[in-house]
């Protein structure tokens, strides 16, 4: 394999200062490969969500680098660092963040409208999306008329929709009963496996974890220890 | 974005709380209603003021009063025996009551005097008693002499002739059917007896022809014109008994002067008729007093008006604050996708500026609705005899501009819960555990 897709080299992410300071990474590095499935696993307060914002470039290190494509991202500003969020990345979170009142459709183009894509075209992919997911009937229901695993599958339509190279999941099955939390792994890693979407899955949950080609421990904002998936 | 995706989301957007935006266009409806109204009442008045002065003409003409040595100093001034209490000009003493000298005969010639004065005459103030065709009853009569050059607004008969040596009368419309004619043009061609009475108290009648029954307006409210002839006749019946002085001062005299003059030659003539110590006022200037105290007062109340708008915008401020609260996660959401603080700004500020642009529409709407309304009730009730007046009436260009400042006061209020929204922090809005 070459480049990585994402990687991140000796990152630290301080908050506060003086003595109120918090350390929440303390020199974490990783590299992630196209293609590849990897779960960041910890305890709660580890730093899980925090190394993931920042491999997001949703926030930036206190010492470190992200590099994407092999090109480090600190010079990536305002505009340029908007849009390769929006065409690099998808999101799926633990909570669903549907806007209640609008239409799921409405819900699932929301990254195109971001992107400017125009009105029919966002309405032609958006349907793409939810028939995958096997939601296109439900494209007119207002999002809060959907059940727990039908909303999840609505944000995972909307993470695809834009064609994301990677998709960061924080804890996606986390309010999820287990027979729909499967349901919901199945598709992530349909994607992954299919289309070659880098998955990263922030979890505590071991099952999950097991399921990934590589399994990331985070302990007190260290990485304690690699393991990639036993070869069956 | 793009920006009609950025206009439609922020419209979309303001009717998901139907209540609190309702509430909030309820407030800003409010204040446009009133300035709509209140400019609605402004652009009606000063347009009727504007077409009388049109149609009375007469451009002409200045109406003379000589400046009281003493006019300056306040308070109590010392009576003088050649003072005359002058109730301002022929409008009808917008000026309030102010103490003029009187014009003497030297004054006439002085004024004539003045380059640029055509000709000048005292203008004579009679106080007949009543008019009567001798078979009706005697009805009291107010009576303004006719000024050349101007025109009456005729509903029948013809204009006054300045230079007849007959003794002319236009009656107004009121007092047609009292007299005991049956119609307009039935009274023209009539003789009517009017009753004068002396200094001495010795009472006379002087004949009169009506040659025309004029409508009444803000030139000519409910009196009768008479023509030089018959106005000399009462002056005459009227100063029996008094001195010759008495007799010979005036409180104003009126000037014609070249009727091709431009405005600035008039503004230097004048200046002249300053300097010799009168005071010169055109009609328009007469008239333009009411404007200018309509529009204060119509000033006074747009203030009211953008008081309660403030009030509103206000409420923008809160409703929109209470948005950005309530929709933290979606704006986060949509930063984490890579929404820029620009478009976050832009979604809240013109959701502002809708929110005002419902209020203002909605509010001159019915405004003008409810304007029109009252102003034909009033125009065929109360101001019945004031033809022409339209209480209220709009113009485009004055709706739009009221609805462009509402949505821009609208768009200020906006900014601070905008402003606030697009420097929220993604991380922040989607934290959970
Ligand atoms: N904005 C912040 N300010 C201060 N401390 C923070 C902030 N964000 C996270 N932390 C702290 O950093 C640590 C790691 O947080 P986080 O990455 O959310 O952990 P995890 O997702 O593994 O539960 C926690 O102890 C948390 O309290
Ligand atoms: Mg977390």
């Amino acid at each position: 394999m070459s480049h990585p897709i994402l990687a991140a080299y000796d990152l630290k992410k301080s908050y506060g200062r003086g003595p109120n300071r918090f350390d929440a990474l303390k020199g974490v590095t990783l590299e992630i490969f196209a293609g590849e499935s990897v779960a960041i696993v910890g305890k709660s307060g580890s730093g899980k969500s925090t190394l993931m914002h920042l491999l997001a470039l949703l926030d930036k290190p206190s010492t470190g680098s992200v590099e994407l494509g092999g090109s480090d991202t600190a010079t990536l500003k305002g505009k340029r660092l908007n849009e390769t969020r929006n065409k690099t990345f998808g999101f799926v979170f633990q909570q669903f963040f549907l806007t209640p009142g609008a239409s799921v459709l409405e819900n699932v183009v929301l990254p195109l409208k971001i992107a400017g894509i125009a009105s029919r075209s966002r309405k032609l992919r958006g349907h793409a999306a939810l028939e995958r997911l096997e939601l296109d009937d439900k494209a007119r229901s207002k999002a809060n008329a959907l059940s727990g695993g039908q909303k999840q599958r609505a944000v995972i339509a909307r993470a695809l929709v834009n064609d994301p190279r990677i998709i960061f999941a924080d804890e996606p099955t986390g309010n999820l009963d287990s027979a729909t939390g499967a349901i919901v792994e199945d598709i992530l890693f349909g994607l992954n496996r299919e289309q070659g979407i880098t998955l990263i899955i922030v979890t505590h949950d071991e099952d999950l974890a097991e399921r990934c080609d590589r399994r990331v421990y985070i302990r007190d904002g260290l990485v304690v220890s690699e393991e990639a998936r036993v070869a069956a | 974005m793009r920006a009609i995706d950025v206009v439609g989301s922020a419209i979309g957007n303001s009717f998901r709380s139907r209540l609190r935006t309702t509430l909030t266009v309820l407030a800003i409806f409010i204040g446009a209603f009133t300035l709509t109204i209140t400019n609605g009442l402004g652009t009606g008045i000063n347009a009727y003021i504007t077409d009388t002065v049109a149609s009375i003409g007469a451009n002409d003409v200045l109406t003379v009063t000589k400046v009281s040595p003493d006019a300056t100093t306040t308070g109590p001034q010392e009576y003088s025996a050649d003072q005359i209490t002058s109730g301002g000009g022929a409008a009808g003493g917008a000026a309030g009551r102010t103490t003029v000298a009187a014009i003497t005969p030297a004054d006439l010639t002085t004024i004539a005097a003045i380059d640029g004065v055509t000709s000048v005459e005292p203008s004579l103030s009679v106080t007949p008693d009543y008019v009567t065709t001798g078979s009706s009853k005697k009805y009291r009569l107010g009576l303004g002499s006719f000024v050349t050059g101007t025109t009456l607004q005729l509903s029948a008969g013809a204009q006054l002739d300045p230079a007849s040596s007959e003794r002319q009368i236009a009656l107004p419309v009121s007092f047609v059917a009292p007299l005991g004619f049956a119609s307009d043009a039935d009274a023209i061609g009539a003789t009517v007896h009017i009753g004068i009475t002396d200094a001495a108290g010795t009472s006379s009648v002087i004949d009169a022809t009506v040659v025309g029954v004029s409508e009444a307006g803000l030139g000519a409210t409910g009196n009768a014109t008479a023509n030089t002839a018959l106005t000399t006749a009462l002056y005459d019946a009227q100063s029996v008994g008094r001195s010759a002085t008495a007799k010979d001062s005036y409180a104003q005299a009126v000037v014609h002067f070249d009727a091709n003059a431009s405005a600035s030659e008039v503004t230097a003539l004048q200046a002249r008729f300053t300097d010799a110590g009168f005071t010169a006022k055109t009609v328009a200037d007469q008239i333009g007093t009411f404007k200018s105290v309509i529009d204060a007062i119509v000033l006074v109340l747009n203030a009211f008006a953008v008081i309660a708008l403030l009030a509103a915008s206000f409420g923008i401020v809160n409703t929109l604050l209470m948005s950005v609260q309530e929709r933290t996660r979606e704006i986060g959401l949509m930063k984490a996708m890579g929404m820029g603080a620009g478009r976050i700004f832009g979604l809240f500020s013109i959701e502002a500026a809708f929110i005002g642009f419902l209020g203002s529409a909605i509010g001159a709407g019915i405004a003008m609705i409810v304007g029109t309304v009252v102003s034909r009730a009033l125009s065929t009730r109360l101001f019945a005899n004031l033809p022409g007046l339209h209480l209220i009436s709009f113009t485009p260009a004055s709706i739009i501009t009221i609805i462009l400042i509402v949505m821009g006061i609208a768009f200020l209020a906006g900014t601070l819960p905008a402003w606030r929204a697009a420097r929220q922090d993604p991380i922040e809005s989607l934290r959970y555990e």
